[in-house]
């Protein structure tokens, strides 16, 4: 009750010294724009299709309109599935669209639109860097529960890593984190190269999700499945949560939410990968 | 519903192959979310068309460990996951987070008092 009053206070408070410091004028369009910019877009469409391009692209036209990206280019995507897969997070909007449950359709857009021009080289070495933080790397020496549980959980996925690309990870309970000798960092980065530019982008939006190199690359690998990946990420908030209980709109809110980014991340760097249309090839023979 | 009961942690993942439910169960997960998301006419969606061919041209192979099974079988478990958590995240999210905030006038009014009113507007209004 005393937060209800307090906030009734400072919005007339915000509205008094709004008016002080703009002029009447930029007032009125401060307030236009800020609402323009959170007002919701209702949905003007009816029917989701896609389209074929010359060139082999795919593109998703909403009611004869060609969608594009908020960029302005026009939205297109390398193979079929990946466009359905948009066409069906478009469809699934009801009255209004809500743009953070179309994570996929963000995917493509970053990749499009690079908005922060980042080239392979970049992502390739962010992704390594991330290496000295990693989730699985970083463990803890009390309470034991927990000590016990990351041995259990983290280390099988550590012995997979290092047999499947050769390298060396530690973990460590100290403040600084492991040590990562240059080899691994060769391999990893020899291995990273051979994604082109939209797996890269994907694979580093679900690096950034579950906080780890050694999760995202065992679940690209399909050594883990993605509640496999989000479990082992959650590894400590889910001992806590055994522990001390289970907030619903908190817990359960952001497993859904960290599994949904995640899952689009996976789907969207298999979709983008060349394997996976070359295999579809060798089946049809 | 948003289940609150939670699997085990050890027993998931201890196989080297991710241990993943059987094909059939997984396509009648994509279906019966494509059925949530689309409505009663779901078979005439494009995703329903793609996703039934998929399965339908992994199922004829005779071999036990067929790689390109494995990987289409991991990425429609990937769909799976996708298609239920946007929906259960937007379930929890419409239930908890979504109402916004008050108006001044609902705010004053949980306390009992009300907006003070100015004869001819205050000076920055029409």
């Amino acid at each position: 009750m005393l937060r209800c009053i307090v906030r009734l206070q400072s919005q007339v408070g915000n509205a008094f010294s709004l008016s002080k410091v703009c002029l009447r004028n930029q007032h009125y369009e401060c307030v236009a724009r800020y609402s323009a910019a959170t007002a919701e877009r209702k949905r003007f469409y009816q029917d989701v299709s896609i389209s074929q391009s010359e060139g082999g692209l795919y593109e998703i036209n909403l009611d004869q309109r060609k969608l594009k990206t908020p960029g302005g280019k026009l939205f297109t995507v390398p193979n079929e599935a990946l466009a359905i897969a948009v066409a069906t997070e478009w469809d699934a909007q009801r009255d209004t669209l809500k743009f953070y449950t179309m994570h996929l359709t963000t995917l493509c857009n970053t990749a499009l639109d690079n908005p922060t021009q980042r080239s392979k080289e970049q992502m390739i070495t962010a992704a390594l860097k991330f290496l000295e933080t990693d989730t699985i790397c970083y463990r803890v020496d009390e309470p034991h529960g927990l000590v016990e549980l990351q041995k259990n959980e983290w280390d099988p996925v550590l012995q997979w890593i290092e047999k499947r690309y050769n390298v060396a990870i530690g973990s460590s309970a100290s403040i600084l984190g492991p040590e990562i000798p240059e080899a691994t960092k060769d391999n990893l980065r020899q291995h990273l190269k051979s994604y082109n530019f939209w797996s890269l982008t994907g694979l580093e939006y679900v690096i950034t999700q579950l906080k780890s190199i050694v999760l995202s690359l065992g679940m690209i690998d399909r050594h883990l499945s993605v509640e496999q990946a989000v479990l082992l990420s959650r590894l400590e908030e889910e001992y806590q949560i055994r522990r001390w209980g289970n907030v619903e709109w908190a817990h359960d809110y952001d497993m859904y939410e960290l599994r949904a980014r995640t899952a689009a991340g996976a789907l969207f760097v298999h979709l983008t990968s060349e394997s996976s249309t070359v295999k579809h090839k060798l089946l049809q023979d | 519903m948003p289940g609150s009961r939670r699997a085990p942690l050890q027993s998931q993942h201890r196989s080297t192959m991710a241990a993943l439910s059987s094909p059939l169960r997984v396509c009648r997960g994509i279906l019966k979310e494509l059925r949530a998301i689309q409505g009663p006419s779901y078979k005439k969606s494009l995703a329903y068309n793609y996703v039934m061919d998929q399965f339908r041209k992994n199922k004829v192979t005779g071999e036990r460990y067929c790689r390109a099974k494995q990987e289409a079988h991991h990425a429609s478990h990937t769909y799976l996951c996708l298609l239920a958590s946007t929906r259960n995240h937007l379930v929890l999210h419409n239930l908890y987070h979504g109402k916004g905030e008050r108006s001044p006038e609902e705010v004053a009014s949980l306390v009992g008092l009300r907006l003070p009113t100015q004869p001819g507007g205050k000076g920055w209004e029409k």
